[in-house]
């Protein structure tokens, strides 16, 4: 008990005093997180539409895969990229391991598969007329791809945040890649784990607070934005005004 | 409608306060075109930061005890280079240098370091400190075991732990590193053999598969005993419920050791520099530091410097500690001055 008294005083200095390598670690991890969150929404996005809208062979199976994705485990995808990323591997002449560059790229592959795969429920759950509308309207599959992720945007948003949530707690990746070097690469989670490991729980569980507080800013904020969205929306469909 | 603009304002000043955090962290974080275009400039940024930057693949006991991060600064100062280190255990860290993904390896395993070199990965392996394993475990020594030769101390373990004698439990590193296996070479020379009679003996035998730090943490809470470098078990005494139980024997010596990481794809400065890097751990200022680490916080240091002494080991095991590093490219026949200069150093012992 007096380890974890002791754990949040000292973690509560830590914070206060701006402690400059706490507030690097943390800095680090929202730069990396939110840069795989955002290139992977880039991916995602577009491909979701196309699987959605295209009829094709396979393409039951191809979602049920990319479900299966959702829950693949960090370590693996890490071990993937390690060889991939190593210098006697494939891509190893870019000199992305040990590299932030290379853990983006690491958690991109890693929650591609859950952004993708929630686009898909999300375009799946806006009216059916909606679409066939725009099509007997003579829309595009561009266009009405673009229409029809307007309407969905809030579910959609909402798909980004959880892979960001998924992105900045995950270990196994920011590890097997970054290798939690000192300054460069070494993120909260890695960081954690390490001081941990080194019996510094004040550093620790100053580090797990400040995570808990990066995902409470995002879940606000995405409050805000879908509240602000959602009576938007209501407008635009004649519903009550304030 | 206020209301709307209200909420909507104050979401857009978080996106943007969010935003800012973020950039913050990438000015300091060089924000070199992240993933989006790497297919244009990789091959300079790789260019230019081989000659800045050198990695160090290490043993997680010269990281934990905090000795890298004080020589650290000292060799990037003299030298003008960034170290990276990136800290694993010895058998992880030989696999990241066997694939080239380091450019130092520093590491306690000697048969695995001969294994290593003789394959070819690497040059200028030199020996640079050494201290002892310690066999620690709580205090009222439950096996009875204190004072034993290792061997005898581990095989009355195993008797003692399937008998299901009460509070008689093993940690093991179980992860393949430096410790884990001198701990199997104890075995060996105590007549077992590991994967069949030891891994498989009982629940007496706990594979822990994690770093020296947790390892002795998870043995303090079980109150088990375990194999520790003794650095780690000094740097971490305080927070333990453990005392040493046997640290005198022969196969107990844990001998460090450096080494340049080659291969054909490892360009030359960047060899060049990992050669500083060994010969910066066998400068006499340096061993003269390292014999002093620890020693104002624990009352003894960490590591004995091979300018202090040179122990006793199998043939090869303890390798050059003298010579300056200067090969680049490995000499025909490379793999056997180690073991000849070895043999000189026990002689002159």
């Amino acid at each position: 008990m007096d380890e974890i008294i002791t754990g949040i005083t000292q973690a509560f200095n830590l914070i206060v005093t701006l402690n400059p390598e706490v507030l690097h670690i943390a800095a680090l991890s929202v730069y990396i997180s939110l840069a795989a969150t955002i290139l992977a929404a880039c991916i995602s996005i577009p491909l979701g539409g196309l699987i959605h809208f295209r009829e094709f062979r396979g393409k039951r199976t191809l979602k049920m895969i990319i479900q299966t994705l959702y829950s693949v485990p960090t370590v693996v995808v890490g071990l993937l990229i390690y060889l991939l990323l190593s210098r006697s591997g494939p891509l190893g002449f870019f000199g992305l391991l040990f590299t932030p560059e290379g853990m983006i790229l690491g958690q991109m592959v890693l929650i591609i598969p859950i952004t993708t795969g929630l686009v898909i429920s999300a375009l799946s759950g806006v009216d059916r007329n909606i679409s066939d509308t725009l099509v007997s309207l003579g829309a595009t599959e561009f266009q009405s791809i673009v229409q029809i992720v307007k309407e969905a945007r809030l579910a959609i948003l909402s798909a980004v945040i959880l892979a960001f949530g998924r992105a900045i707690s995950e270990v196994g990746v920011a590890m097997m890649i970054g290798g939690n070097i000192a300054g460069q690469t070494r993120v909260l989670t890695t960081a954690i784990a390490l001081q941990t490991g080194m019996g510094d729980f004040g550093f620790s569980i100053a580090l797990g607070i400040i995570l808990l507080a990066i995902a409470l800013v995002i879940v606000v904020a995405m409050n805000l934005i879908t509240s602000g969205l959602s009576s938007e929306h209501q407008q635009v469909m004649g519903g009550p005004r304030s | 409608m206020t209301k709307n603009v209200h909420v909507g304002f104050i979401a857009a000043v978080f996106v943007l306060l969010f935003l800012v955090t973020c950039f913050a962290g990438c000015t300091t974080q060089t924000p070199t075109t992240p993933a989006t275009t790497p297919v244009t400039t990789p091959a300079v940024a790789a260019t230019t930061a081989a000659s800045q930057s050198l990695l160090i693949a290490t043993t997680t006991s010269l990281y934990d005890t905090k000795l890298l991060d004080y020589l650290q600064p000292i060799f990037e100062k003299k030298y003008n280079v960034q170290l990276k280190i990136t800290s694993q255990g010895t058998g992880k860290a030989i696999e990241l240098a066997q694939r080239g993904d380091a450019d130092v390896l520093l590491v306690h395993s000697p048969s695995q370091e001969l294994t290593f070199m003789k394959a070819g990965y690497g040059l200028n392996r030199r020996s640079f400190a050494s201290n002892s394993f310690v066999i620690v475990g709580p205090a009222n020594d439950p096996a009875g075991i204190k004072d034993m030769t290792p061997e005898n101390a581990m095989t009355t373990l195993l008797l003692k732990g399937t008998n299901k004698t009460a509070g008689v439990f093993f940690v093991s590193r179980g992860d393949g590193s430096g410790t884990h296996s001198a701990e199997k070479t104890v075995w060996s020379k105590a007549g077992y053999n590991y994967t069949t009679q030891v891994q498989k003996s009982g629940n007496w035998y706990i594979e822990a598969g994690k770093g020296m730090g947790e390892t002795l943490q998870m043995a303090s809470e079980k109150g088990a005993y375990t194999l520790t470098d003794e650095g780690t078990y000094l740097a971490y005494k305080t927070n333990l419920n453990l005392v040493p139980i046997v640290s005198k024997g022969a196969s107990l010596l844990n001998i460090y050791s450096v080494m340049t990481v080659y291969n054909d794809k490892q360009p030359a400065d960047k060899i060049q520099m990992a050669n500083n890097f060994v010969n910066f751990l066998i400068d006499p200022q340096t061993q003269k530091d390292i014999g002093t680490f620890g020693v104002d916080k624990y009352g003894k240091a960490l590591f004995i410097p091979m300018s202090v002494e040179v122990p006793t080991a199998t043939a090869g095991w303890v390798g050059d500690y003298s010579t300056p590093a200067t090969a680049i490219a490995p000499a025909p026949a490379a793999t056997t001055a180690p073991v000849t200069t070895a043999a000189t150093a026990a002689s002159t012992k």
